[in-house]
């Protein structure tokens, strides 16, 4: 489904603040995949994500989705394989608009908007639907503005929006570390189902070591820019926090550093 | 003094949809463009220099919507494509069209005394039907405007100066919403600008100066009265806005110390003080909830420390 093939990308390549970003990275997603990323800071995480998505492009390598090579498209043409949602609840829905102008939006990820009505009845009717799924009250305030809502219920929107059109891949980039504990096992739970329900092949950037085992079929860590281990589904099952940790510091050498590190 | 508040009226519907454009490029794109001083011109004197050439006054116009569009078109490619500050490319479009608009008149201003226009058989009527015909022709524009601000690309212009990046990972090309929307807003800025020219029977390079600053006046004189809740709460606002501007130029007019050429500054202090008062307002009032919740709290844990 998704296939990453020797890629690397250096920020501010040539000058003194020269950094490798990421190395000979290679992934290969199978369909209905759903893995989990953990690493220290500036592993080369949301590099990872950003060259998917199509914010950064590689300096070298490959990247393609359903075969199709993608990674010269812009960020904006990606949006047809990609839905993204993104760490800062803020940053995935528009707040001045309401909420069913935003799923409208949304509903039309990767198509070519023209004059054709926005909202219309039958659009309607599936985002009431689909704001049920949520089970948290927001099919009764469709005409609200999203910039009325709580970061918790400004996250669940965007999990919708980015998931309810069914991508060939979803992106999420530590998209529950700036909620608080109980919103994010709201969100955490949220994907967890929505994923499941809809068997779309998933890339999950997580903080949580405890949710990184938890969720998904597959584990990789990353360092230094590299993909350093990818742990398979029959060997995820059983893993504790605390092997996880040692298998790092035995094949980086050093010790989990991250400031935002939550063991679970 | 009431032929000079319906003239004022008059004015204020002609003005706008110069106001309309301002408030697409300042509040929707949350992108201010200086353009508007140019194109303003630009379209009074495309339409100006056709209609004296002999031809249709309606094309005339719609030519002069046209060339607004296409100058904002400009400005947009400067400001996305070419990557210049967005004050800086609205600039230098706008010293631009200043040589443009003098090539396209052939001289500074161009007279249309005495020839039909959109506006002639008008003027002959009385000054309520003339009204009556603005103010439907002008609503009309804003309702055409509201509905396009919903439909799928309408709202993807809206969430480009909301959230930019959000609707650009559901596939929104920004550039291309950003170059539309400066575009039709000062379409519609030279829409007015050629609608005024016909109403006034001349085009002069120099009737622009200042145009962005009444066009903010007039957003910000609406907004003040009628807020922008919704998309056509905040249009209908915008052309009240433009109505109330004109009727407050009329009256200063007539107070007698005051010298037409002050009204600019006027403008200017009105548009200062009105971006300012908001946000001493909202710090002062976040000041005073932030110390209120402060003192609540702390009544909270001192009573609970009392119970423990």
């Amino acid at each position: 489904m998704l296939e990453l093939t020797k890629v690397s990308k250096l920020f501010n390549p040539g000058t003194p603040n020269e950094k490798i970003a990421l190395m000979d990275a290679n992934l290969k997603l199978n369909p209905g995949d759903f893995v989990t990323v953990i690493g220290s800071n500036g592993a080369g995480k949301s590099t990872l994500m950003n060259i998917i998505s199509g914010v950064l492009k590689p300096d070298v390598g490959e990247v393609r989705i359903g075969g199709e090579v993608i990674h010269h498209h812009p960020e904006h043409a990606r949006s047809r394989w990609v839905g993204r949602v993104f760490q800062d609840p803020m940053a995935g829905t528009a707040p001045r608009m309401t909420i069913e102008e935003n799923l409208t939006m949304a509903y039309k990820r990767g198509q070519r908007r023209g004059f054709g009505w926005g909202a219309t009845a039958r659009r309607r009717a599936i985002f009431r639907e689909q704001l049920q799924r949520l089970g948290i009250g927001l099919e009764d305030r469709m005409h609200a503005k999203v910039g009325l809502l709580s970061g918790g219920e400004r996250q669940a929107l965007s999990l919708l929006m980015s998931t309810f059109t069914k991508p060939q891949i979803l992106l999420l980039d530590e998209h529950t570390a700036a909620l608080d504990p109980a919103r994010a096992e709201l969100i955490t739970r949220l994907t967890d189902e929505i994923v499941r329900d809809m068997k779309l092949t998933t890339l999950m950037v997580t903080h949580n070591m405890e949710q990184a085992i938890r969720l998904g079929n597959r584990l990789i860590m990353m360092d230094k820019g590299r993909i350093i281990l990818d742990i398979p589904q029959e060997k995820k099952a059983g893993l504790t926090v605390a092997q996880l940790l040692g298998e790092f510091e035995r094949i980086s050498g050093q010790q989990l550093a991250d400031d935002r590190i939550v063991l679970g | 003094m009431l032929a000079s508040i319906y003239g004022a009226i008059v004015l204020g519907l002609l003005y706008a949809l110069m106001a309309l454009g301002v408030y697409i490029t300042f509040r929707i794109l949350d992108f201010p463009d200086l353009t508007v001083d140019g194109s303003f011109v630009t379209g009074g004197a495309i339409c100006a220099t056709m209609i004296s050439n002999g031809y249709n006054p309606y094309l005339a116009t719609l030519a002069g919507f046209a060339g607004g569009a296409l100058a904002g078109v400009c400005t947009g490619l400067l400001h996305t494509k070419g990557k210049i500050n967005g004050l800086l490319a609205g600039i230098l479009m706008m010293i631009a069209l200043y040589s443009i608009n003098i090539r396209i008149m052939g001289s500074p201003n161009v007279s249309l005394l005495n020839i039909d226009t959109v506006v002639s058989p008008l003027l002959d009527e009385k000054i309520g039907i003339y009204i009556a015909v603005v103010a439907v022709v002008v609503l009309l524009i804003k309702t055409l405007l509201d509905l396009f601000l919903h439909t799928d690309l309408g709202l993807a212009l809206r969430a480009t100066g909301d959230n930019d990046r959000m609707i650009r990972s559901f596939g929104a090309n920004t550039d291309r919403t950003k170059i539309l929307g400066i575009g039709l807003s000062n379409g519609l800025v030279a829409l007015a600008g050629a609608l005024l020219a016909q109403h006034g029977g001349y085009t002069d390079v120099n009737m622009g100066v200042g145009m962005i600053v009444i066009g903010l006046a007039s957003v910000i004189i609406g907004e003040a009265i009628f807020g922008m809740r919704r998309v056509w709460i905040a249009t209908l606002a915008v052309v009240v806005g433009s109505i109330v501007y004109r009727i407050v130029y009329a009256l200063a007019l007539r107070v007698e110390w005051f010298d037409s050429s002050d009204l600019k500054l006027i403008t200017a202090v009105l548009v200062i003080i009105a971006l300012v008062i908001p946000q001493v307002r909202r710090a002062m009032k976040q000041k005073s909830v932030a110390r209120k919740r402060t003192l609540e709290l702390l009544g909270q844990t001192a009573g609970k420390g009392g119970r423990a």
